[in-house]
């Protein structure tokens, strides 16, 4: 180790140190979004009794804060079904995008089916896929009853088997292997 | 006026025709009015050197065969230019916040003078970029102007066309109409669909799970100032490496490899 090469190596650590405390700083700018936690969000959409456990009512609510009207989103709310072995004191809200590539779906009271019309998806009455090219069961949002109404909270996706998983986008798989390949990402809020 | 003899590369350079005073050579006020572009030139020439590389750009040599599809990078060239300085005209007036994103294009649209033409050219612009840009591509492929010693320059190319794309991508989500918003929805829903890192790179496209207040400005960045600097820089290197290495001849001509003679031409 000669003084010529300590020098150059101290230089360039310097420079090294200088280079990383403007870089990163940007770097941490552009990334942070991924590693945030998004505050979790109950908004109240109506009273207990507005919902039944055969149909589907259409809800508006905010999803997203401070952004106006495209802050909002739709979703379908009913009362837990017994004959589905649901908990009739508890609600069910189920999202409107669809598990394919996010087109809000539509529900179709004839049929007891949602549609989708880009692609055709088409899902049973609890969501399941029954048709179409969606990947897995429709998103839900989760439900809980505070101050005499029905609130709805943070979406969460389901597998196959309606089991809840934190929140994917449109076009992942769920369940097994897929929880690997499509990671859950901090920036979601776990599901129930 | 004379044309600046500066310009010209001194073999092309016409002698002065008997009786004809040579440039710069004196005579009346009127005569060294008429050197006047000549003179400025030469004093910019004298300072910077820069007719010596303008006369290398504008009077490089060309194959035999050169055709109308050797114009297509310049087409695109010129597409970008339009979109780069409708793009400004279109940045005065527009807003990049969701909730007045709309009403700054409206406002734009039906109320500034020509706003309408100016953003029908960009928005009419990106398709005749994106189209013209595929032309260029499968000029250059078909004419098998990507082989040594143009490597480089195929893939600069391709970068450039990525680039472009992503220029598309972020640009139509500008407008935030619904047509927009929901291409932006799809768009990052098939980015979360790559494994492993897809559900990440989408959240750092969209800043978040959803499209929200920060997806808008942050493709409006991505829009104005990354994306254009980058094809601003790659298209400088392009045009470097296609001055530098020249064109090719069309595949038709390049056939015959018995040279017609081994005399070398000077100019």
């Amino acid at each position: 180790m000669t003084r010529r090469r300590a020098f150059s190596v101290a230089v360039q650590a310097l420079g090294g140190v200088a280079g990383a405390a403007v870089v990163l700083p940007a770097v941490g700018f552009a990334l942070a979004p991924v590693l945030d936690e998004e505050e979790v969000l109950w908004e109240p959409v109506g009273a207990p009794d507005d919902f039944t456990a055969d149909s589907y009512k259409p809800i508006v609510f905010t999803i997203v804060e401070d952004i106006g009207e495209t802050g909002k989103t739709t979703g379908y709310v009913r009362r837990g079904s017994p004959d589905l072995g649901e908990d009739p004191d508890e609600f069910v809200a189920v999202s409107t995008r669809c598990a394919h590539a996010g087109c809000p779906v539509r529900f179709v009271e004839a049929a007891g089916n949602f549609i989708c019309p880009c692609h055709g998806g088409v899902y049973d009455f609890q969501g399941k896929v029954i048709g179409g090219p969606p990947v897995r069961p429709l998103d839900r949002f989760q439900t809980r009853v505070q101050g005499g109404q029905v609130e709805v909270g943070p979406r969460y996706s389901v597998t196959s088997q309606l089991e809840p998983v934190r929140a994917r986008d449109p076009g992942e798989f769920t369940g097994g292997i897929w929880e690997y390949i499509y990671p859950p990402r901090p920036s979601v809020p776990p599901p129930p | 006026m004379r044309f600046p003899q500066a310009l010209i590369p001194t073999p092309l350079r016409r002698p002065p025709a008997p009786g004809e005073k040579a440039p710069g050579d004196g005579g009346g006020p009127i005569e060294r009015a008429k050197d006047a572009p000549a003179d400025v030139i030469g004093w910019v020439d004298e300072r910077t050197g820069a007719t010596g590389f303008l006369t290398g750009m504008l009077y490089r040599k060309v194959p035999k065969g050169t055709n109308w599809f050797y114009t297509l990078g310049s087409a695109t060239l010129f597409a970008f230019t339009i979109q780069a300085i409708t793009g400004v005209f279109l940045a005065m007036y527009y807003t990049p916040s969701p909730t007045e994103a709309y009403d700054s294009v409206t406002h734009l649209t039906n109320d500034v003078w020509m706003g309408e033409f100016v953003r029908g050219m960009h928005k009419w612009g990106a398709t005749v970029m994106i189209i013209v840009i595929f032309l260029h591509m499968g000029r250059v492929f078909f004419f098998g102007a990507y082989k040594y010693p143009r490597e480089l320059n195929w893939v600069i190319g391709v970068v450039l066309l990525i680039l472009t794309l992503v220029m598309g991508l972020t640009g139509y989500l500008l407008p935030f109409d619904q047509r927009s918003y929901w291409a932006t929805v799809v768009a990052n829903n098939i980015t979360g669909t790559g494994p492993v890192v897809g559900p990440y790179l989408a959240d750092f496209l969209r800043a978040g799970p959803e499209v929200g207040g920060t997806t808008i400005q942050r493709f409006y960045a991505i829009h104005m100032l990354l994306v254009p600097g980058l094809i601003i820089a790659l298209i400088g290197a392009h045009l470097y490496l296609v001055v530098k290495l020249g064109t090719t001849a069309p595949p038709w001509l390049r056939a015959e490899t018995k040279p017609k003679s081994l005399r070398r031409e000077e100019v």
